[in-house]
């Protein structure tokens, strides 16, 4: 039987945040606030050298002085930055762990979750460091890796075993003085991942970690580094569901690429942090500072799914150096009831013979607002570069508002760059053409969204498309009719 | 002294020349007040990201020309469409030139904002429109609102459409080493009434001029408007021009822009559709070459149901000039059905020269159609090559495929003579005679 519009509206109201449990774990957890003490704490805690400890203390100093952005086009109340607190890592761990160690409690929230690490280290192929508020409690697949001379470990311990890489590395794109967010990072992020793949080596799984926020009132601070040496190839997958709060959670992550010489980074993410509930009450706030830095002919591809996040504030960006160098975005960002996305990337075009694709879709839906935010520079020296820029929009209600703020900057003349942008709403004739050949009206929207979509789901791997195209579908069910 | 200092002390001075118990004075105060707290804007803010006025600042302007200074109309003859009868309003440094002009108060008014501000029988027209649709916020506007005195004033009744176009030149003669000038037009076009204006800023001299205009235009129901705008000043001119169109229930009103000349060049359109079934249409061509900038913004706010809004602009920049697009589309919930274009084509044919580029769509209503598309690129290679073995030398060829770049933008222009001005303009500005007209 088919629904009608008012039922599914009811239904989906009603639907709770599927992933909305806690899970209750013994947390060791740093009292609220911030200030040069509790980050040399948290350094302390981690063990970490001299240098880290300054590092942090130059960027604490830094944020200190600086003032919340206020230019993108979302509106929340700020987060009181001294009601958090800053280390929340999960007791009871030990450095010298094996899966069987990991807390059976956790294990269980995994689950739920649908990654449960032992069966999925088997039948995914896919090496899973798990990041639980912070800090890393399960690395598989490290072995494998390792044969290679591939490093993927949580930062923390990246910091004692390979100083050298990362000292070289950290910062080298986000600097701590790059935004507000991005400094408030680097002052306090308690754990994150670090990868590395030798020359020439192709990595053989794709790599992938998986974020949740779990204790109330931490903001999560993460960090990641992945650096592809000439030649190498890698493809990493960041996927993020938290429990539902009511209080509003910080999530200021910053993560690094660099691809050396001929190298390739492909970076995928599904992002489905708590949205608040149908009030627009709670939800997670997503400030997030992206960036790659693209050597002689490298390739650095960002694939994003967002779905999830009360506010949403980030743009994966690519910094175009080396000649011949090819950045590439692919996203789409869903927002639903009070939900608010401001979101796209940035090309900066430096080296001869450069190219960037943009395929931005935005989805809105209920009261929610959803702009697509970018920049494409090309720099004087940037001979023959190239750009294509597509940003369509999809509008579902008229509660809702789409925005594009494309900003496009040409200093060469050998520049080529195209830009298109399209808003539109499902058709009436395209939902009557499906009921008439007897496709429910729900499905049909399943049916068009992922048309409109494709474009950008096909990037995914496969195991991620599967999942996405489903968060598609809860995020969007019976919000229109 | 910096400008914005100047310009605040030399209000004093300014309302010892104006009637200061006519209600227009309020509003002049209040104006000034608001430019006193923000200034001239800085390159902070987002609208100004690209376009700086510090050197502007800088130059010690004359806010009042001393004397008039008299002009043949034999010396200024090429700056008027004088292949056509037309009405014209000319201003030399500001101040109404009777000799060079032709009004008329025959079924419609053209004529002087000095007059409708001081005659009595205009009162009730400036209560209901003068400062009505001008920003009361943005800085430069309002700075024009207070010192507002002088201007053009047009006036169409219902049903009526004046005989022929009507010219408005500014005129710059260069008495004072440095001149600003604040001219401030209002356009009332009636119910099912027509116009067609063609409005040009000239410098005669290469002394530096700042002119700061605004144009406030109110096209009622079923009144068509045709605005057209010939910028091809002097190397030492500036114009920031700031024009508010209200529209009601279908109307017409399109505005096309040429940039050729000037210094530095800012055009804020504004257009707001209080109204439904209503067009509005901007176009424009801007071809540059110099250092000269040129910074066009537009914004079209739909307010209300089944709207259409088109622009299309290109650009061809040389040399070291730079160019800058803002379009800004906001379409209301209740603005259903709208149908919004835009569209804004470049070409660089300098290695110096810079575009920026930032078209914006802001929707809140789902049931429209919104686009908009911009490129960056170069000359097609082929098709120089294809004209160039035809016997076409490569300047002309070049030239060729600017015209047709250019072409759709002066498709539209409903003045033949106009049109063939706007050709030879090109010509001249691309350095070429190709010996025809397209």
């Amino acid at each position: 039987m088919a629904y009608t519009e008012e039922e599914l509206k009811k239904e989906l109201e009603t639907k709770e945040y599927e992933y909305g449990f806690y899970t209750d774990i013994e947390s060791d957890t740093f009292p609220i606030g911030l200030n040069e003490d509790i980050v040399r704490a948290i350094s302390k805690k981690k063990n970490e050298p001299e240098w880290m400890t300054d590092w942090r203390i130059e960027a604490y100093r830094v944020w200190e002085k600086m003032e919340e952005p206020e230019w993108a086009n979302v509106h929340y109340t700020k987060p009181d930055f001294q009601a958090i607190s800053y280390y929340s890592a999960p007791k009871k761990n030990d450095p010298n762990k094996s899966l069987d160690d990991v807390d059976p409690e956790l294990l269980e929230m995994y689950k739920k979750l649908g990654i449960s690490v032992d069966e999925q280290k088997k039948l995914q192929n896919v090496a899973v460091d798990i990041v639980v508020d912070s800090v890393s409690v399960a690395t598989t697949f490290k072995k494998t890796l390792g044969e290679k001379g591939i490093i993927f470990m949580p930062i923390s311990e990246a910091i004692q075993e390979h100083p050298e890489l990362v000292k070289k590395y950290m910062g080298s794109i986000v600097p701590t003085t790059d935004n507000f967010y991005a400094a408030l990072n680097s002052a306090v992020f308690t754990d994150g991942s670090f990868c590395y793949i030798p020359k020439g080596v192709r990595c053989p799984m794709e790599l992938s970690t998986y974020f949740r926020i779990n204790q109330a009132g931490t903001g999560q601070f993460e960090r990641t580094l992945v650096i592809a040496d000439e030649g190498s190839y890698v493809s990493y997958l960041e996927g993020c569901t938290a429990p539902s709060r009511d209080e509003n959670q910080l999530h200021a992550a910053v993560v690094e690429l660099i691809a050396l010489d001929d190298a390739e980074i492909k970076y995928s993410t599904v992002q489905n942090w708590f949205p608040g509930n149908k009030e627009g009450k709670g939800g997670v706030y997503n400030f997030v500072t992206k960036r790659a830095l693209c050597e002689k002919n490298a390739k650095v591809s960002w694939t994003q799914v967002e779905t999830g996040s009360a506010v949403t504030w980030k743009y994966p960006s690519c910094i175009l150096k080396g000649d011949n160098s090819i950045g590439e975005f692919y996203s789409i960002a869903v927002t639903n009831n009070y939900q608010q996305a401001d979101t796209g990337t940035k090309m900066i075009h430096l080296g001869k013979n450069t190219r960037s694709t943009i395929i931005s879709k935005g989805i809105s839906a209920g009261k929610s607002q959803n702009s697509y935010r970018g920049l494409v520079q090309i720099n004087s020296r940037a001979d023959n570069a190239r750009n294509f820029s597509q940003c369509d929009s999809l509008l579902m209600g008229n509660e809702c508002g789409a925005h594009t703020f494309p900003y496009i900057e040409a200093k060469n003349k050998t520049a080529q760059i195209e830009h298109e942008a399209t808003t539109s709403k499902i058709g009436e004739d395209q939902i009557f053409y499906c009921n008439q050949r007897g496709i429910p009206t729900e499905k049909a929207i399943a049916l068009i969204v992922n048309g409109f979509s494709k474009e950008v789901l096909n990037k995914l791997p496969m195991e991620f498309a599967v999942e996405a195209q489903k968060l598609l579908e809860i995020s969007l069910e019976g919000s229109v009719g | 002294m910096d400008l914005k200092d100047k310009l605040i002390s030399s209000f004093m001075a300014f309302e010892n020349n104006v009637d200061v118990d006519h209600p227009v004075h309020e509003v002049r105060m209040e104006a000034m007040k608001n430019f006193e707290i923000k200034g001239f804007p800085s390159k902070k803010e987002e609208a100004w990201k690209y376009t700086s006025l510090n050197s502007l600042q800088k130059v010690d302007f004359s806010i009042f020309p001393k004397e008039l200074n008299a002009l043949e109309y034999k010396e200024v003859k090429k700056y008027f469409i004088n292949e056509i009868d037309t009405y014209k309003i000319v201003f030399i440094d500001g101040i109404f030139s009777s000799n060079l002009s032709e009004t008329t108060h025959d079924g419609v008014d053209i004529c002087l904002m000095s007059s409708a501000l001081n005659k009595p029988m205009y009162k009730q027209i400036i209560d209901v429109y003068f400062n009505k649709v001008a920003s009361k916020d943005e800085s430069l506007t309002t700075l024009n609102t207070a010192f507002s005195k002088e201007g053009a004033y047009i006036y169409i009744p219902k049903n009526k459409m004046p005989k022929k176009p009507i010219e408005i030149v500014h005129f710059a003669t260069g008495t004072e080493a440095s001149l600003m000038l604040q001219p401030r037009n209002l356009i009332i076009v009636e119910e099912n009434a027509e116009v067609q204006i063609i409005e040009r800023h000239q410098s005669l001299t290469s002394n530096e001029v700042l002119t700061n205009c605004v144009t406030e235009i109110f096209a009622a129901k079923s009144s068509i408007v045709d605005y057209y705008k010939v910028q091809n000043d002097a190397a030492n001119a500036s114009l920031i021009d700031n024009t508010y169109v209200d529209q009601k229930d279908k109307s017409d009103v399109k505005f096309h822009t040429f940039s050729f000349g000037g210094k530095l060049t800012r055009n804020n359109l504004n257009f707001y559709q209080n109204g439904e079934y209503l067009d509005s249409t901007m176009k424009g061509v801007t071809i540059l070459g110099d250092k000269q900038h040129v910074d066009h913004h537009t914004l079209v706010h739909h307010i209300e149901p089944n709207c259409e809004s088109h622009q299309d602009y290109k650009g061809i920049y040389g040399d070291s000039s730079t160019g800058v697009f803002n379009g800004k589309i906001i379409v209301e919930k209740l603005a259903q059905k709208t149908n919004a274009f835009q569209q804004n084509n470049n070409i660089l044919i300098s290695d110096k020269a810079s575009i920026n580029t930032k078209p914006q769509l802001e929707i809140f209503a789902d049931d429209v159609k919104c686009s908009h598309g911009c490129t960056i690129g170069q000359l097609d290679e082929d098709a120089l090559f294809y004209l160039q073995s035809r016997g076409i030398p490569k300047k002309e060829a070049r030239a060729l495929l600017m015209y047709a770049f250019a072409n759709n933008v002066l498709e539209s222009v409903r003045i033949p003579e106009l049109k063939t001005r706007i050709n030879k303009l090109i010509a001249n500005k691309l350095g070429v005679n190709l010996g025809f007209d397209l």
